[in-house]
């Protein structure tokens, strides 16, 4: 249990927000950022403990959010069914790519490029294929019923997203005190070591891509069913990607709270770049891109990094950077 | 005569216009240390690659314990028992010392705890047991090269092959070392190592391979292999046996 306790006490933190404060802005805030907080979580688990980093987590996100939309729309399957359907779905796709990524041993930038290929190609199609409503998108029929999974409020909304959030921080963590995590850092850190080890490096990069394409998906499904419409830019558009791979790199690659935390500050500074500068499409953007290079520059390891620098270490063992060696 | 627990036969592997390994043939009693020596650019170090699974032959066979692997990738030589350590040391940096031979551990042992407490063990007794916290990406060259030993006992071999694991060493770590690597035999494993320090070499190992540009020109006993004229030569130059054995008659 006590692994776990850091998770409890976040979590709990973060369940105490609908109780103080019903604001709409606020609400709004929280949920997108636990999205991204998400989405970011499946890559982090690829990317940050797994090594593989990939620029095209958009194409999980995306099939995810279609898949739970089409289903709705077009063959009437109840939205929680769809749900299900969209992670299925999601995961199909990560297998594939890994199949397709790892079998032929793309490692590093290549991997990345490939990844981000995979990703554009789905824009585009499904920005021409009628099943997906093509160039107008697909919009969900506003049915605010639990059973639909939509609500009047957006305090349910709340609760679901930060559930989920807090079923990928014990995915994540347990991962990370299993065999199977134990070998994901070992390729990361030396694959040919791994496979001198004994470990099928393909077996478990594959296990690895098709979790975090699951957990990448519920994200997806979730914002297909928060704001009830999809388009191609939005469901594989670049976008997505880098929110998700921007959010643990910030917060710490290859730790358990890295993409919760980094969400939290990439979000932040995006709202607080529009309070300063307007609504100027694009501004975020160079925003990220400017903290990117900061962190990738001067903090590769990210926020955890940078607390186990300054947090005395008796307090550190409580603090997401526990399983780090400065 | 026991059976061979390793028989290299007629290997060959060629890059581009390079023959690096000219129909090798090796066998392996088990049980006992084998050595393959040669000079720089041999073709030890592709051979070992062939062996572990890293690369794979043009032309050959390696049969172990009376199966076929040609060719099998390596996490399979490795659950067959076949380890290796590699000339260039490869930890996972990031990873201590503990967490870095608990990888080879976690073959046999699915539990993380178990993994670990092994590890502990098999640091002991390669003498890094003062190090289990420490970094990888820290450790000595001579750590390192411990290091490198642990993880593959850690996967509990049968047989170990070792790539130059004292190349690198100043003599009084490979004083400290040599006894580790004998110790090992006295646990029933089989070991091929390559080696540059003939000292070492010549007090551990019962039978000597010599390889030179790809090819096997002595096999034989320490002492036999010392004794021969093409060993010398291949070392040394062509007509050194000759200038080595007047020398001798000199002194």
């Amino acid at each position: 249990m006590k692994p776990y306790l850091p998770i409890v006490f976040v979590v709990a933190l973060l369940a105490i927000v609908p109780f103080v404060t019903t604001s709409n802005v606020v609400l709004n805030f929280l949920v997108t950022t636990l999205l991204i907080a998400l989405a970011g979580q499946g890559w982090n688990l690829l990317g940050g403990y797994g090594g593989q980093y990939s620029f095209g987590h958009a194409a999980f996100f995306g099939t995810a959010a279609y898949a739970t939309a089409i289903l709705q729309v077009r063959y009437g399957v109840n939205a929680w069914l769809g749900l299900v359907a969209g992670i299925l779905a999601g995961a199909l796709v990560g297998a594939a790519i890994g199949v397709l990524c790892f079998r032929s041993g793309l490692r590093g930038s290549y991997f990345s490029l490939v990844t981000l290929a995979f990703a554009e190609v789905l824009r585009i199609i499904s920005s021409v294929a009628p099943i997906t409503g093509a160039g107008v998108g697909t919009l969900i029929k506003l049915d605010l019923r639990p059973e639909a999974f939509q609500f009047q409020s957006r305090v349910p909304f709340y609760w679901i997203i930060l559930a989920l959030v807090a079923l990928s921080l014990v995915a994540v963590r347990a991962t990370e005190n299993s065999r199977f995590g134990a070998y994901l850092v070992a390729i990361r850190e030396n694959e040919d070591a791994a496979s001198a080890l004994g470990i099928n490096t393909f077996a478990v990069k594959l296990a690895a891509m098709t979790i975090s394409a699951a957990i990448t998906s519920a994200a997806g499904c979730f914002y297909a069913q928060y704001f009830l419409f999809i388009d191609a830019a939005i469901a594989y558009g670049p976008r997505i990607s880098i929110d998700a791979l921007l959010a643990p790199i910030v917060g710490g690659a290859g730790t358990l709270f890295g993409s919760l935390f980094g969400a939290l500050a990439i979000k932040s500074l995006g709202e607080a770049t529009k309070l300063v500068a307007g609504d100027a499409p694009g501004l975020d953007l160079v925003v990220y891109g400017l903290l990117l290079i900061a962190v990738v520059g001067f903090l590769p390891r990210g926020m955890a990094g940078l607390m186990a620098a300054v947090v005395p270490r008796g307090f550190r063992t409580a603090l997401p950077a526990e399983r780090d060696h400065a | 005569m026991p059976e061979p627990m390793l028989i290299v036969d007629s290997v060959s592997r060629r890059f581009g216009g390079l023959l690096a390994v000219d129909k090798v043939s090796l066998q392996i009693n088990p049980g006992q240390i084998t050595a393959l020596i040669g000079p720089n650019g041999a073709g030890k170090t592709t051979l070992f690659s062939i062996i572990s699974g890293f690369l794979p032959p043009d032309e050959g066979r390696i049969v172990y314990d009376r199966i076929d692997v040609t060719a099998e990738p390596p996490y399979k030589l490795a659950r067959r028992g076949i380890a290796r350590t590699f000339q260039l040391v490869q930890p996972f940096p990031g990873l201590t010392v503990r967490e870095n031979i608990a990888i080879g551990a976690h073959l046999w042992q699915r539990s993380r705890a178990a993994a670990l407490k092994l590890a502990d063990q098999v640091a002991r007794s390669v003498g890094l047991g003062a190090q289990c916290e420490a970094p990888a990406a820290t450790l000595t060259v001579a750590g390192s090269k411990r290091l490198e030993l642990a993880r593959a006992l850690a996967i509990a071999p049968r047989l170990l092959l070792l790539d130059e694991v004292l190349a690198g060493l100043n003599p009084s770590e490979i004083r400290d070392m040599v006894p580790v690597i004998r110790a090992l035999t006295g646990t029933g494993m089989t070991i091929l190592m390559t080696e540059h320090v003939m000292q070492a070499v010549m007090s551990l190992a019962e039978q000597i391979f010599v390889i030179a540009e790809g090819r096997v020109i002595a096999r034989g006993t320490p002492a036999d292999v010392a004794a021969d004229q093409r060993v010398i030569e291949a070392y040394l130059g062509r007509g050194a046996a000759h200038r080595t054995a007047a020398g001798n008659a000199h002194a």
